[in-house]
């Protein structure tokens, strides 16, 4: 999913988009990321919607910017994080229910999903 | 320099009931941790531990600890023991662990009201210790969102590396992952290195 999908929605309009689709059990590859305060409140309605259905959502985020800590690198990142906003990075949004856990290493992404149809038919 | 005068201006315009939030992802030994401070300054325990996650799900709060420091200063504050922020809440793993069905659905949901009380609770914080199990992925998306929100929120923050008695413990990694804070490596169970935790503290409040 292109950042330009979520970018004119309002937080709350972001937050319920990826959460609505996590819980279609779709897995959701965001180009960018959400503000902190918006991932904040991505779990917050996680929480108030996890039921016997739903487990909760897998998250991860990679951005190089979280782990320059100064120096001519950071410099680099900050100027395109003003030129690109919150679209630098890429974010993993997964239903709990189909991904069983998202390894990162730190720059790379393991996902490893569950049989979901196996389950059912138990 | 730059450390003295923030601890200068922090002191002079310090508040009088300083709430310090300890944070982190269930298991990672926050509650131990909240026992360690008020036994060692209190004298007495704050909350039940358990080996099994969300054993926390509830806000707990100490008020009035005071510790000293080396040179004889003294800091005051509410100590805020959070439960465990999750993206994730499964009923079925309190089954796998032998507890009855409608146990763990209980379990379940107040676990999941527990995290929406300390995703609440945050901003009201001035200051927190982030305590991660030093043996476990500090790459969790869960640390990263709740340091993100203290930073973008200017709450001073420090990073507790906690069961450094344990032999899996990585503080190698914790370090690569978190290069920009103060990471205290600590063993809240056995006190290890605690001394310097309460140092780090210090710093933190700016006392």
């Amino acid at each position: 999913m292109g950042y330009h999908e979520i970018e004119k929605l309002s937080s709350l309009g972001r937050i319920r988009k990826l959460l609505n689709l996590a819980k279609d059990n779709k897995i959701i590859l965001l180009q960018g990321r959400l503000r902190p305060d918006e991932e904040k409140e991505l779990i917050k309605a996680t929480m108030e919607e996890i039921n016997k259905e739903f487990k909760g959502i897998e998250l991860a985020v990679i951005d190089p910017r979280d782990r320059v800590k100064d120096g001519l690198q950071k410099f680099k990142y900050d100027m395109m994080g003003l030129v690109l906003g919150m679209q630098t990075g890429i974010t993993i949004i997964g239903s709990a229910n189909v991904v069983k856990k998202i390894k990162r290493d730190p720059s790379k992404i393991e996902l490893l999903t569950k049989d979901v149809k196996k389950k059912k038919k138990k | 320099m730059l450390r003295f005068l923030k601890r200068w201006f922090r002191r002079l315009f310090a508040k009088q009931d300083v709430k310090l939030g300890l944070y982190g992802p269930p298991n990672s030994g926050k509650t131990t941790l909240a026992n360690r401070i008020c036994k060692d300054w209190l004298g007495e325990e704050l909350g039940k531990v358990s080996k099994m996650a969300h054993e926390t799900r509830e806000i707990q709060m100490k008020e009035s600890v005071t510790i000293k420091s080396k040179d004889g200063r003294e800091l005051q504050f509410n100590l805020v023991d959070t439960p465990g922020i999750a993206t994730k809440v499964d009923y079925e793993e309190f089954l796998k662990a032998g507890m009855p069905e409608k146990k763990a659905k209980k379990r379940a949901k107040e676990a999941t009201k527990g995290v929406i009380d300390s995703i609440k609770w945050l901003d009201d914080m001035d200051a927190v210790v982030v305590v991660l199990d030093a043996t476990t992925d500090p790459y969790s998306q869960v640390n990263i969102t709740i340091i993100g929100n203290l930073q973008a929120r200017e709450i001073p923050v420090t990073i507790a590396a906690n069961k450094v008695d344990l032999r899996k413990a990585n503080m190698k990694k914790i370090q690569a992952a978190f290069p920009q804070y103060n990471i205290v490596g600590i063993s809240a169970k056995y006190g290890k290195n605690i001394n310097n935790f309460y140092e780090e503290v210090f710093d933190l409040i700016g006392a």
